[in-house]
This record gives C-alpha cells, structure tokens and sequence, in this order.
C-alpha cells in the first residue's frame, strides 16, 4: 500500500461507514454555527422532535449580519436596525439557548467571524473535522484539519447525527518553494495560486498546501491560504503539522493542557504525508515569480501582479474568454491594456476571515502609520475579525494608527466581506479590499471589487488608487 | 418526516410548463428564519391581487378569482398536477417547504428541475414523473370532473384513476424505501446509530481531548 496524505488520513481516521455507491458517513468533530444559516436548521430539528446529538461539539457565534458600528453595536440585539438581521440574531440567542449550545454572543469577548474565532478560541485542533455553515470554512485547514463549508440542511444533519453524508475527494498538492520578495504576502500567494489554475482547477480535490513558503509560513498566513482555496475549487485546503502548528494551539481557550496537551500533540504530529504519498494532481509554482497580486475583473482568477496591464479580450484566442473578458471590463468599467495602478479606489475594506487576523492588522497599520487616507476615498474600513483581535490591536495601539490615518476602526464581524450589514459599495464605486470574493454586486449591487493583501489595501487608501505597496511604502514593510 | 405508501387525495392543477421557485414562493420570503408557515405564500403572485409580504396575514389579502387553487373546487387538495420543468429556477428548499406546508404530498408532471426533484424527497413531497400524453388525459378528467381524485400507490408505483386503470411510474429503489419508511436523510443516518456511538467509543478512548472541549 502506497502511503497517504494528510487528507487521506483525516478522512480514514473519521470514517464511520462506507457504503457500497461510494458514499461515506463521516464523523464531524467540530460544528461552527452562525445566525444566518442555522435558523431553518434548528427549526427542522424542532419539527422532527430531534435533539443535538452532541453539545459539547458545537459552537456558536454571531457575524454575517451583524452591525460594526460601534454606537449601534453598544446598543445590543435591540439595536440592529434591520429587521431581518435583528431577528436572526436573536434567534441565534433562543436557539442556542434553548438547546443548550456554547454562544458567543455579539458583544461578548469571544465572538468573531466563525473562521477566526474557532482557531483563535482552541475551538479548532489539528486532526479534527470541521464544518460550518459558510464556504470559507477551509480557513480550519490550516491547522491540519479536513474542513469545510455545508449548507442548511446539512446543517441540521450534523447538529442530528454529528455525521455527514459525503464522498470522498482527490489529493492535490500546491508546492511553493523559493523565498517570498519582501511585500509579498500569503494573500498574493493565494491569488497567483488562482491565478495559475483558475477557479475550478481544484474542483473535486482536496489541496494540501506544500513546499518551503509554507514551512516559512505562519499559522495566521497559512490560514489565509486555506481560506481561499474555495475560490480555487477545492472545498478543502490544508497545511500539514509542524512545530508552528503545535505552539499556535498551546494554551488557547478549549485545547486540552498539560499530560493531555502532549498526548494530543504526538497524535497531531503524525498529520503529514507520507513521502511515498501520492497525490492525483500537483502544481508547482515560483515564490521569486510571485508578486504583490490585485483582481481586475469579477472571479477571483482574474488577477494579476501589480506590475501589470488590464488584460485586452481581443489578446485571447478562445471566444468564450474573451466574452468573459469583455463582460468582466464593462463590469468593471475598466479598459484593457491601462496598468492595474491607474484604478482609483472609492472605498477600501480592510478585513473578513481571510485578512483580518493580528498579523493583517499589523501589516496595514505598518503601511498607513503617519500618512494620511487620500480625499478622494469616501470610506476605509478596518474591521477586526474578534473581539480578541480587536483588544490585541487596541493594546498594541494599531486602533490609533489607523484613526489617526483617517480610517474607521470598527466592531468585529463579517462586514463589507458580503454586505448584510449597512457595510456597502454604492453602484459603480471600485473597492480595495481584503476579502475573498469579487463577484458581480458582492460588495454591494453594483459594487466594484478588487481583492488584495490587507499591505496593498491599505496602500491604496493613502495613495487613493492601487498602488504596488513595495515602491509606495518599501521602506515600511 | 410523514411517511406513506399509498395516499389517495383530491387534485389541483397547475396548467403551465417551466413553473419556477420564484412562482413557487416569491424572494421576499426568502429573508424568513423559518422552513415551516410558508403554505400561505404558496404562488403567491399568481393567487393574490397584492403583492405579498413575509410576516402578513393572509386571510386579509385580495384573492385572483381566475387562480385554480382558489377556487372551493380545489380546497384542500393534496396532489398537484403539473407540467414539464417543474420547479427550474434557484435551488431553494423553500420551494417544497411551501408545497408541503401548504398540503401538497404529491406532485405529478412530466418532468422536473433537477436540484427541485432532489430537495422534493428531502421534505416529504413525492414528485411522480409520468409521460405527457398520461399528463395530458389527467387534466382532461380532472376538469371534466369535480371532485376529481387520484390514488398513489408508491409501493406499486402505480397512479390509479378514478376508474380503476392505472399509469406505472419509476423511481429510484433506494428513494423509495426512504419514502415508505417515512426516512429523511436525517432518518436515514440515524439508522446507523449503534456505528456511530462505536466509533465515538473508539474515538475517545484514542483520542479523549476531542470530546468535552466545549462547555
Ligand atoms: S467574512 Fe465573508 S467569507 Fe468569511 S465567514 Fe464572513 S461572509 Fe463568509
């Protein structure tokens, strides 16, 4: 027998029952809840007279929808003014309550955008199986986890059986290996990665992410990678165990410590792939070929270095693409062959579960300190992805940095990254933004987005258009 | 979920191919935090005279006197009879919640939109394929007949007519026994009870920080 991935032994290691058309019953060790796709689920619990299977598995906590303001926020549950987000919120509460689910409520420390608190609290651990009712669930599979995101009804069928009904998924490996340049971020990381095999390439795969710019990564950076391997098809991404992973999950709030820390520990280090694993699909790319990244179009493979031109549709062959092409500029209202630099930016968004970690809120105060927004921008947003990452920023002083920069320091949540809340672009105002998606109105209907590294983001803020941030703040990175 | 192996109710029509879930139940309703009172907002366009609004009380609302369903003809009828592509648009569940919460147990068209057929077992709602000419001879004895009943014998799979002839239909085995058995995929994976607390047994004892993190 040849040896197995990580994903292979994840996958073996929670295998309930395999059923003769493939099908499998998987065990989930962790079930991450949010306002905005469990209430039909709780219901159907409710109907069914079913009860959790497990409490002590899942955990809960309100973001997509709630407010960042910080005066609407003090205002509690009461004070959301949207209807509809005021009762989904709510009914997180008296669900959580009534079934006697661990929630961290809105204002309590705790609460963040599920992708970020679960790792941060001890929630995660390596070797678990994770999932949540949101896509960018992969985020987890930075701590060596098999992680993903469900909808509604599975939902209800994890919070039913603590299983899932699933098929088992093909190996890549993504090997990045060379030294970043300085500026370069494991955001730009992610996009090149898209960029070079498109947003289905890791359709039906699991990817584990290899090779010596992993290794060099740290456990926040890895975990932006993984965020986005959904945009890259795959539903699971991960990063094998090293020594980061083990230090990153001692002491947090829910790891075991002491004799049980170690035993766990000698169990997670078994969580890389065998060398003689085989993978069915491997890409390689090129840490020094890899430069600050941005989007210009509407899927997140339309990317490219900052150094670059807006691609022209009529430079493709293939007339589908350069349908896409031509459909994706007028989107944008953009023309082919201008240098991506030349876009100006009404708005910057400056978090979600990809880049709104400690590490991200360092990385764009570095780049505002001491300089200020450009006029022109109507509103840049610094949204923390925790109320543990706010506190940090506030102790470490960044909430300054950026108020004094001009930028809005708000309350955690999920924010402008889908656009629930009041957090919008207005039709046809471009966005330099840290998130994952920029398709068509996700930002706000109309909305222009442009993904980036929180480094660039906030580049762009100061300079009022996108700028490569290792000329315009090289001496700050 | 309600199970059944025979069911015998009164029919209503909806005589218009491509029906989408937005005719099913309009986005507005949508935004709910519930899967169960949609019944009401069942093709909401098409039976009121307003425009509907999640959360308002039906009973109020200006009825569409042309709408079949509104008519005392049609009360309470559990099967309906429709055309082909039934169900196409987006790939909300909301569509068989309000089918099902309205009293729909039984669906018959020709044909379906996938990812409708699929959320159709899900929640109870039997959707029957027969071909167009049965379609078509059902409408027919269904105006020409008030009162108009038919009989689903799944276990047979058999639609028997009032007058006792029958139309076979196929469906997947495995869909079928769930059906019969009253076995949502919830049901269905908690038949497999006793394999799941063993591999918890298992589990704890290899692996014991997995369980009781959470409190
Ligand atoms: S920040 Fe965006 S992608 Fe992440 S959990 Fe929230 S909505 Fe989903």
């Amino acid at each position: 027998m040849s040896g197995r991935t990580v994903y292979d032994k994840l996958w073996d290691s929670h295998l309930v029952k395999q059923n003769a058309d493939g099908s499998a019953l998987i065990y989930i060790d962790r079930h991450i809840l949010h306002e905005v796709t469990s209430p039909q689920a709780f219901e159907g619990l409710r109907m069914a007279g079913r009860k959790p299977w497990r409490l002590d598995t899942n955990v809960a906590t309100p973001d997509h929808n709630i407010s960042t303001d910080p005066s609407e926020r003090a205002a509690g549950v009461e004070g959301i003014p949207d209807h509809t987000s005021r009762i989904q919120v709510q009914t997180l509460d008296d669900n959580c309550e009534h079934f006697g689910i661990k929630e961290f409520k809105m204002n309590e420390m705790g609460q963040g955008i599920v992708h970020v608190m679960g790792p941060e609290l001890g929630a995660t651990m390596p070797g678990f199986t994770v999932v949540c009712g949101d896509s960018h669930t992969a985020t987890h599979g930075a701590l060596a986890c098999l992680a993903h995101g469900i909808g509604t009804s599975e939902v209800e069928h994890v919070l039913a059986s603590q299983c899932l009904v699933t098929q088992k998924m093909k190996n890549m490996r993504v090997a990045v290996d060379g030294t970043l340049g300085v500026g370069v971020t494991p955001k730009d990381i992610a996009l090149a990665i898209i960029g070079e095999i498109g947003t289905a390439g890791g359709n039906g795969h699991a990817i584990e992410f290899a090779g010596s710019v992993f290794r060099d990564m740290s456990i926040e950076g890895r975990m932006t990678v993984c965020n986005m391997a959904i945009e890259a098809g795959a539903r699971v991404g991960l990063v094998a165990v090293d020594k980061k992973t083990i230090d990153y999950c001692r002491g947090r709030q829910f790891v075991p410590e002491g004799e049980m820390f170690e035993k766990a520990a000698e169990y997670w280090r078994t969580l890389v792939s065998d060398e003689d694993a085989v993978f069915d699909a491997e890409v390689r790319l090129n840490a020094q070929d890899i430069a600050p990244q941005v989007t210009w179009g509407t899927s997140p493979e339309m990317v490219v270095p900052v150094t670059s031109v807006i691609p022209k549709a009529e430079d493709q062959t293939d007339l589908g693409k350069q349908k896409g092409i031509q459909r994706a500029l007028e989107y944008m209202g953009l023309e082919g062959g201008a240098p991506i630099t030349s876009v100006d930016v009404d708005r910057v968004f400056i978090g979600s579960c990809t880049n709104s970690r400690i590490e991200d809120m360092r990385a764009a105060a570095a780049v505002v300190k001491g300089h200020k927004v450009a006029s022109s921008v109507k509103q840049a947003l610094v949204v923390p992805g925790s109320q543990m990452v706010k506190v940090q920023a506030e102790a470490e002083g960044l909430d300054k940095v950026f108020i004094e920069a001009g930028l809005d320091w708000r309350e955690p949540g999920c924010s402008m990254c889908l656009a629930m809340n009041a957090d919008k672009l207005g039709a046809g105002e471009h966005c330099a933004s840290t998130s994952n998606r920029n398709f068509e109105g996700r930002q706000g209907s109309g909305g222009r987005t442009h993904l980036m590294s929180p480094a660039m983001a906030a580049a762009a803020a100061i300079a009022g258009h996108i700028v490569d941030v290792r000329e315009f703040a090289g001496d700050r990175l | 979920m309600k199970a059944f192996a025979q069911h015998q109710g009164l029919v209503a029509p909806m005589d218009r191919a491509n029906v989408d879930t937005d005719m099913i139940i309009p986005k507005q309703f949508l935004k709910s935090i519930k899967r169960s009172g949609f019944g009401p907002n069942l093709f909401d366009e098409l039976r009121y005279r307003d425009e509907g609004q999640p959360g308002q009380d039906c009973s109020q609302r200006p009825l569409n006197a042309d709408f079949p369903l509104n008519w005392p003809r049609f009360a309470n009828a559990s099967i309906l009879l429709a055309r082909k592509n039934f169900g196409c648009g987006s790939s909300r569940e909301h569509a068989p919640w309000a089918l099902e919460d309205y009293g729909f147990r039984v669906i018959i068209a020709p044909s379906y939109a996938d990812i409708f057929y699929n959320n159709c077992f899900k929640n109870g709602l039997l959707p029957v394929v027969l071909t167009e000419q049965q379609v078509d001879m059902l409408f027919e004895e269904m105006n020409a007949t008030e009162g108009y009943q038919l009989t689903i014998d799944l276990a047979a799979q058999r639609v028997i007519r009032p007058c006792g002839d029958s139309f076979e239909f196929s469906i997947d085995p495995f869909r079928k026994d769930c059906f019969v058995k009253g076995l949502d995929e919830i049901g269905l994976t908690l038949q497999s009870t006793q394999a799941i607390k063993n591999y918890e047994k298992t589990r704890a004892a290899e692996q014991p920080w997995v369980f009781g993190a959470i409190k």
